[in-house]
């Protein structure tokens, strides 16, 4: 298929510190530079884009000779940690700022969204804010009237279209504002993480909207997000950018493997390890609780994909044998609601793993298959039964944290279905 | 590898470059996205009286304030002369004109900074923002130039002794020519200050000083000999002697200064153009 956008060598410049004389009595040494024909003295001495080390150089080079190719009818999710690059590529992408040196070439007009609603004039009625909104984001008269209605009815305001914007609720002015930008007809949608706004539903609704943009429309889609789920569910392609450079391009799937492999920075711990001050308990002494993979290493920066295993192991040393003594845990989702609470004593009698005196390594595999995508706690908790917490879940003492994201598997639905769980179910049809 | 040969020409739309030529200005661009134009100049229009009872009367309010003032303090007060025109007509005349020129060079110059959160977001031509501010102060123009037709119908049926000349067919071009020279002007200035501010200190100050040098407040004729070269050398002083000569039948008009003021015109809006289309491609990183 035919190439939707192509660069090469892409790079952009930025300089640091404040603007003031100093950087006019540069200014004049580079025109100087420039008008001898000779190289800019300034950007040579540029270096990769490490926010964390000071550097020696006042010019930091967010995107360094990236080159890349985007496929017609392609979404593509770009990958990173915050710094790495990604807002740069979209903005030059869209023609914000230009590149200081290489080039990039696009088939089709390119809309992007790297804000909701630039442009909208709170004095103005929606329906004058969806007109200029509109036109702001390249559409023409005429193909604004003709979506009009579907533009409104999307958002949900038709009570509020001769209501100034200022008046409306943050999430109706979201609304309205994404509304617009879904109904642009560019061949290229570049898609900053707009999507953080908005109530939950909405964020569906536009989730949806993007999946058939690039799946239904067939049109090239370029997303940027931190969250893994979405590219995962929007993406067939990916980049992952690291300061300023590009790691690999591969599928979406692959991306967010490698990304979540190479990039420990998360804040999820895969792993509890018990502190030197915590005093051990005369019957149990939890020594180690962990979150493992199919392969029963430590899941990858805390990501675990809903089609594959995930098991937690809870490793401690028995010191006394009770009977009432309880091992289990509590998952809970982002909102602390508690999903389901599980103990070792509630298998069948026969298959309950037998406690014994010394170090245990208890198993259990996790049901992560239905569950939504999304980030999760799963705690831990020991007690006497009926008598007495050996290590009480509210405490959050015991706590380990994963996100769950899900390769892309093919279905009818671009949309997360409703419901706190996500069960895997069929349907037949048996032709009465 | 083999496969790239069979592979069809690629044809591309756009090709994004760090610097394209100086002459590159996009104008089809900009032709494309004319209906952001009539949006902006409709938002302008609409923001301005919304939640007012008086609406767009309020455009009357400022220059006819401004005239009382300047017949009170300079013609009754200072005893500036004013060709044997009444007062007021002649100052409304200069300040209806003046008024246009100042609001789009204000106004252009610091279209950068204004919209910095816009430009930041999205791509469109910017020569658009530019150009609705033109437009839009056009409508605002159109509004105060009513009111001096309003006071020069009064005085004709009060029966004041001045008429109308020929000249009043230059008058689309004296607009077109004060549009230009203020947005020509404007952009050379904004180009000017979006990395370094000084220059917008500046121009706050200088266009009430260069108010001085143009003939807003005194007849050309009137005008010192020793410093009427420099009264003379300001582009916009022929613009509004030639509006002023059109409508009152005063004032001193003579094709080489009108000449003068459109090469200067011209000039200044090319510049423009190229020194705001360089700009544009990287404002957002300085600004």
């Amino acid at each position: 298929m035919a190439l939707a956008i192509k660069a090469t060598n892409l790079s952009k410049a930025y300089q640091l510190g404040e603007i003031g004389t100093g950087t006019l009595s540069r200014d004049i040494e580079r025109w100087i530079a420039k008008v001898r024909g000779k190289e800019d003295p300034f950007l040579k001495i540029g270096e990769a884009n490490d926010r964390a080390s000071k550097g020696t150089s006042d010019i930091v080079w967010s995107l360094k000779d990236i080159d890349f190719e985007v496929k017609e009818g392609d979404a593509v999710g770009l990958i990173g940690r915050n710094g790495a690059g990604k807002s740069t590529l979209l903005k030059l992408l869209s023609r914000v700022t230009s590149p200081t040196t290489g080039n990039f070439k696009v088939k089709g007009r390119i809309a992007s969204l790297l804000e909701v609603g630039t442009g909208f004039h709170p004095e103005l009625t929606g329906t004058e804010n969806i007109y200029l909104n509109g036109a702001i984001l390249g559409m023409r008269k005429n193909e604004i009237k003709r979506k009009f209605d579907e533009i409104v009815d999307f958002a949900g305001v038709e009570r509020y279209v001769d209501t100034p914007v200022k008046r409306y609720s943050s999430g109706m002015y979201v609304r309205l504002a994404f509304a617009v930008a879904a109904h642009l007809e560019s061949e290229i949608l570049i898609v900053d993480e707009v999507l953080a706004v908005g109530d939950a539903e909405f964020q569906k609704k536009c989730l949806g909207k993007m999946g058939d943009i690039s799946k239904g429309e067939g049109r090239t889609v370029l997303f940027v997000s931190h969250n893994m789920s979405s590219i995962a569910s929007l993406c067939n392609k990916g980049i992952v950018l690291k300061n300023g450079q590009v790691q690999i391009q591969a599928s979406a799937n692959e991306c967010i493997n490698y990304y979540y492999n190479t990039d420990k920075s998360n804040d999820l711990s895969a792993q509890w390890l018990p502190k030197q001050d915590q005093v051990p308990d005369p019957v149990f002494s939890l020594k180690q609780a962990s979150l493992v993979g199919a392969d029963f290493n430590l899941i990858n920066g805390g990501a675990a994909d809903a089609n594959s295993l995930l098991y937690l192991v809870i490793e401690g040393d028995v010191k006394e044998l009770n009977p009432a003594m309880k091992i289990g845990y509590e998952l809970l989702d982002q909102k602390e609601n508690i999903i389901f609470s599980s103990l070792s004593t509630d298998c069948p009698v026969d298959t309950a793993p037998v406690i014994k005196l010394g170090m245990n390594k208890i198993v259990s595999e996790i049901p992560i298959k239905f569950l939504h995508p999304g980030r999760y706690v799963v705690r831990v908790h020991v007690s006497i039964h009926h008598h007495r917490w050996i290590c009480n879940p509210r405490d959050n003492k015991v706590i380990l944290n994963f996100e769950l994201w899900k390769s892309d598997v093919p279905s009818q639905n671009t949309e997360e279905s409703i419901g706190i769980i996500n069960i895997d179910h069929n349907f037949v049809n048996t032709y009465l | 590898m083999t496969n790239d040969s069979l592979v069809v020409e690629q044809r591309w739309d756009l090709d994004v470059k760090p610097q394209n030529s100086l002459f590159s200005l996009n104008l089809k661009d900009v032709w494309s996205y004319r209906d952001l134009l009539w949006l902006l100049v409709r938002r302008d229009f609409v923001s301005f009286y919304k939640q007012t009872i008086l609406g767009p009367l309020w455009f009357f309010v400022q220059p006819l304030l401004t005239t009382i003032m300047f017949t009170l303090v300079f013609g009754t007060m200072g005893g500036f002369q004013t060709d044997g025109l009444p007062k007021p007509l002649f100052y409304l005349a200069g300040i209806t004109a003046w008024n246009y020129f100042a609001d789009c060079i204000t106004k252009t110059s610091t279209v950068f900074k204004d919209n910095a959160n816009i430009f930041g977001k999205v791509y469109f031509p910017r020569l658009i923002m530019p150009l609705s501010i033109v437009v839009s102060n056009l409508v605002r123009f159109g509004v105060q130039f009513l009111l001096f037709l309003l006071v020069m119908a009064f005085y004709v049926i009060k029966g004041t002794d001045f008429h109308v000349t020929w000249a009043i067919a230059l008058f689309p071009v004296v607009v077109v020519l004060m549009a230009a020279l203020g947005l020509g002007a404007g952009m050379v200035i904004s180009a000017m200050t979006t990395k370094y501010r000084d220059l917008a200190f500046l121009l706050t100050f200088g266009i009430q000083l260069l108010m001085y040098a143009t003939t807003v407040i005194y007849p050309l004729s009137t005008a010192n000999e020793k410093y009427k070269w420099i009264i003379a050398a300001n582009p916009m002083t022929p613009l509004i002697e030639t509006f002023r000569y059109g409508f009152l039948g005063k004032g001193s008009f003579t094709w080489i200064s009108f000449g003068y003021s459109s090469l200067v015109t011209v000039v200044l809006l090319v510049v423009g153009i190229i020194i705001f289309n360089k700009v544009e491609k990287d404002f957002v990183d300085t600004v």
